[in-house]
């Protein structure tokens, strides 16, 4: 008997961008029911390489062969006529419509959505998917709008499942259970193409591997037989770099209480603060770990200033600040790093020398009540040099530098500002592995000179290598910090999905 | 009491048509995203295309309402070209296509200003018109008022019942998303801005070769604008639409009546007040700002290029 056809083959795919090859010459091979990974970091051209599989942009060069037969995928309609489903790293969902309605659109079949729900309750409960479908989607956890999406590409029967990073939102908990599903799948001959950066998940997973980088295949593997340092050498070409966590030996003192703060949301999607407590001490970090949207972006907004609340309820360094607005607590010491890089990081279009002002022109940039751009460029290039930001100088517009170069660039602004408490949101979302590991280093060495940082991050690996304390954020509501050694991964995303997970209606933001 | 109020509100309904209609149109392309402030233009448009074609062919709003459709809906894609194949501020381009609306149906329409057209007889509707009060309200009407209730009907239905509807708010929400599950959200758009364009060319056909059957410069009189603001305070919902228009069309026939009875005072304030009553009462109902933005259509007014 001669072995099956390729489910799918993609044969020197190439795809040019104006100013960076997105593919080069990239060729892989899926078999039916096989899980296959697509391992690379940010920017090596994975989600190209999806997108270009399921329609959605048009290779330069190169083949796609689907079942042993030459094909040419226009659109994604026509891709998921072929049987291929496509679970998008940014949801592709409609907030204000329905879970049943969202996957009417998606289907080719007469709209009947009472008969529609009654099929997506059957695929979820095979499946382990357990979703309402009539629920609202913007009243869903990030991690049931994955059901729906996942659902969504099961009810067209798909022959190949591809999967853009589908555990960033999840917690740890969630991602086993997903990983069941997805074995179910392939046993019933389903292929999958599953995208990550995590070495442990596609090891965990995957039954082979092509591993790119630039653009370029550094490699295939079989998961299982390789370390994480293998992977990671094919992946970015060196080993993986370790940040160092030395003590802390100065004084402690509180430099952030939070008391009693709780906020109603006035966004209808947003999300209601309840009676949050927390203190970071001089020197020290604290996590604040959770899946966004249960609260993070109100939180942040409540200590950065962005929204004012009781006096007493933030205090820095002793002094009440919960009535000041951001510029007033930022003359205090307080320096913030939202997460959004581009739009309120830093103005996309600007030169970095302006976007240094936008916040260090507290450092003397104002002469006679007007601009020293000549000590703004100065700053700058300080900041350029001292934190290693990869850039066509002070002069060049924010939005050239790479994610993870604009990063360094506004925490270096940050951290020149010589602050007393540092506020990060996400601080390595979307940055390579080099960047990621510099910045977190950069952040554990400031703490260590006796600053008070507070992390927000969905990544939990990250929180474990730099915060000293872990506190979870779920349905508006914050756990205690605890020290890292007193706690694991598990129980605090236990905590994570406890709250989260099982959003109730009272909670739910739909219902004010 | 009853037998004076019975033309007072019949006469709402009648004065409300061009606002339903353009309403309507507005409402549906606001749906979908694109915020189209060129309905006073499109109106004028419109109206001059069917008195045109009206006076001319001599078969009345029968050929007027359909003429007038048909040059709403395509000076709409001159918008449409510029708004969304080019990406153009929404905003700008629907000022500039009143502007234009204004200047050319005043250059067209200065052929027909002595015309006058015959206008369309009331039909009454057997059984229905003999109810005793809604009867003569609301079954002693023109042809396009029952028009206007079906039209009404229709988009109700069609957003609230069926895939297409469902396509139009999801557009309207998220375009990238629509785009990413594969629909052709400019081609989306451009059929939703033609229907509004081509309802906006009914109302004020509706005006020119109906309401009053002659055509005067700058006709509409800001009916285009008041459709606009009716959408946006009727928090996108096809009911809530009709009740601001029949306000609208109440305190139209209030004024003309408070005129007639020698009310003391100026002629420009009570012709105002209907523009004024009508936005007071919008404001008060839409002042839930969770619930106005729970049904904006997030990408109204952005430009969206796949």
């Amino acid at each position: 008997m001669s072995p099956p056809d390729p489910r799918l083959q993609l044969l020197n795919i190439t795809k040019r961008y104006p100013s960076v090859v997105a593919n080069s010459d990239v060729s892989l091979t899926v078999m039916p029911g096989e899980i296959h990974a697509i391992l690379g970091e940010n920017g090596a051209g994975k989600s190209t390489l999806m997108k270009i599989i399921y329609g959605a942009v048009k290779a330069d060069e190169g083949e796609v062969m689907w079942n042993g037969r030459q094909v040419a995928v226009a659109n994604p309609a026509q891709a998921r006529k072929l049987g291929i489903g496509m679970v998008f790293q940014h949801f592709s969902l409609f907030e204000t419509l329905t879970v049943v309605e969202n996957i009417a659109l998606v289907l080719d079949e007469p709209f009947d959505l009472a008969a529609l729900a009654k099929r997506v309750t059957e695929v979820s409960e095979r499946y382990g998917l357990p979703l309402d479908p009539f629920r609202l989607v913007h009243s869903l956890s990030v991690g049931e709008r994955q059901r729906v999406e996942i659902v969504r590409c099961l009810l067209q029967d798909p022959k190949l499942l591809i999967l853009d990073e589908p555990t960033s939102v999840l917690t740890p908990q969630a991602v086993l259970k997903l990983f069941e599903t997805l074995r179910q799948l392939s046993a019933e001959g389903v292929s999958i193409l599953y995208i990550s950066h995590k070495l442990h998940e596609i090891q965990a997973l995957c039954d082979s591997a092509t591993i790119m980088r630039g653009g370029k295949v550094t490699g295939n593997a079989i998961p299982k037989d390789e370390t994480p340092a293998s992977l990671a050498r094919l992946m970015i070409g060196r080993e993986l770099p370790v940040c160092e966590a030395p003590l802390y030996t100065g004084d402690s003192r509180p430099v952030l209480e939070i008391a009693g703060l709780s906020q109603v949301s006035d966004d209808p999607f947003g999300t209601t603060l309840h009676d949050i407590s927390l203190t970071v001490q001089a020197g020290e970090i604290v996590g604040i770990a959770g899946i966004s949207g249960n609260g993070q972006a109100e939180l942040l907004a409540a200590l950065s200033g962005e929204s004012t609340t009781a006096r007493e309820t933030v205090r820095l360094d002793g002094e009440a600040i919960g009535h000041l607005d951001a510029g007033r607590r930022r003359d205090r010491g307080l320096v913030f790093v939202p997460e959004e890089r581009l739009g309120r990081g830093a103005v996309p279009a600007l030169p970095l020398s302006r976007n240094a002002l936008l916040t260090a022109h507290r450092q003397g940039m104002k002469r006679w009540g007007l601009v020293d751009y000549a000590k703004a460029r100065a700053f700058a290039e300080q900041c350029i040099a001292r934190f290693d930001v990869r850039c066509g100088g002070a002069g060049s517009a924010a939005r050239s530098l790479s994610g993870g170069n604009l990063q360094k660039f506004i925490v270096g602004r940050e951290i020149m500002l010589a602050p007393k408490l540092m506020i990060v949101a996400q601080p390595t979302w979307g940055v390579d592995v080099g960047a990621a590991a510099f910045l977190r280093q950069t952040l554990l060495d400031l703490s260590r000179t006796g600053v008070a940082i507070l992390v927000v991050s969905e990544e939990l690996e990250e929180l474990f290598e730099i915060s000293d304390r872990i506190a979870v954020l779920a349905a508006g509501r914050l756990s205690e910090a605890k020290p890292k050694a007193d706690t694991d991964a598990e129980s605090i995303g236990l905590q994570m999905s406890g709250l989260s997970n099982e959003k109730t209606p009272e909670s739910g933001h739909a219902h004010p | 009491m009853i037998d004076h109020l019975i033309p007072i509100l019949a006469g709402a309904i009648a004065a409300a048509t061009p606002l339903i209609f353009a309403g309507l149109g507005e409402l549906v392309s606001e749906r979908t995203g694109v915020i189209n402030l060129g309905v006073e233009g499109m109106m004028l448009t419109g109206a001059i295309a069917g008195f045109a074609a009206a006076a001319t062919t001599g078969y009345g709003a029968a050929i007027g309402l359909p003429a007038g459709a048909l040059a709403g809906a395509a000076i709409a894609m001159v918008f449409a070209f510029f708004a969304l194949s080019l990406a153009a501020n929404q905003a700008a381009c629907g000022l500039a296509l009143t502007i234009f609306g204004i200047g050319l149906s005043a250059f067209i329409g200065q052929h027909y200003v002595s015309y006058s057209l015959p206008g369309l007889q009331p039909v009454a509707i057997p059984l229905l018109a003999d109810i005793p009060v809604l009867g003569p309200i609301l079954f002693k009407h023109d042809m396009v008022v029952y028009l206007s209730f079906i039209a009404f009907a229709l988009v109700a239905w069609t957003l609230a019942k069926t895939r297409l509807g469902l396509l139009l708010k999801a557009v309207g929400e998220s375009p990238e998303a629509a785009h990413a599950i594969g629909y052709p959200v400019l081609g989306i758009r451009y059929g939703a801005v033609a229907f509004g364009g081509a309802m906006a060319g009914i109302a004020g056909a509706y005006l020119s070769t109906v309401y009053t059957p002659l055509w005067v410069q700058n006709m509409s009189a800001g009916r285009g604008w008041i459709a606009v603001a009716l959408v946006v305070f009727a928090t996108w919902k096809p009911a809530r639409l009709m009740l601001g228009a029949y306000l609208f069309g109440g305190v139209t026939i209030l004024q003309f009546h408070a005129q007639g009875l020698g009310i003391e005072l100026p002629v420009q304030l009570l012709a105002a007040l209907p523009y004024v009553a009508t936005v007071v009462v919008l404001v008060l109902i839409s002042r839930d700002r969770k619930l106005l933005q729970l049904n904006l259509p997030a990408s109204l007014g952005k430009p969206f290029l796949p």
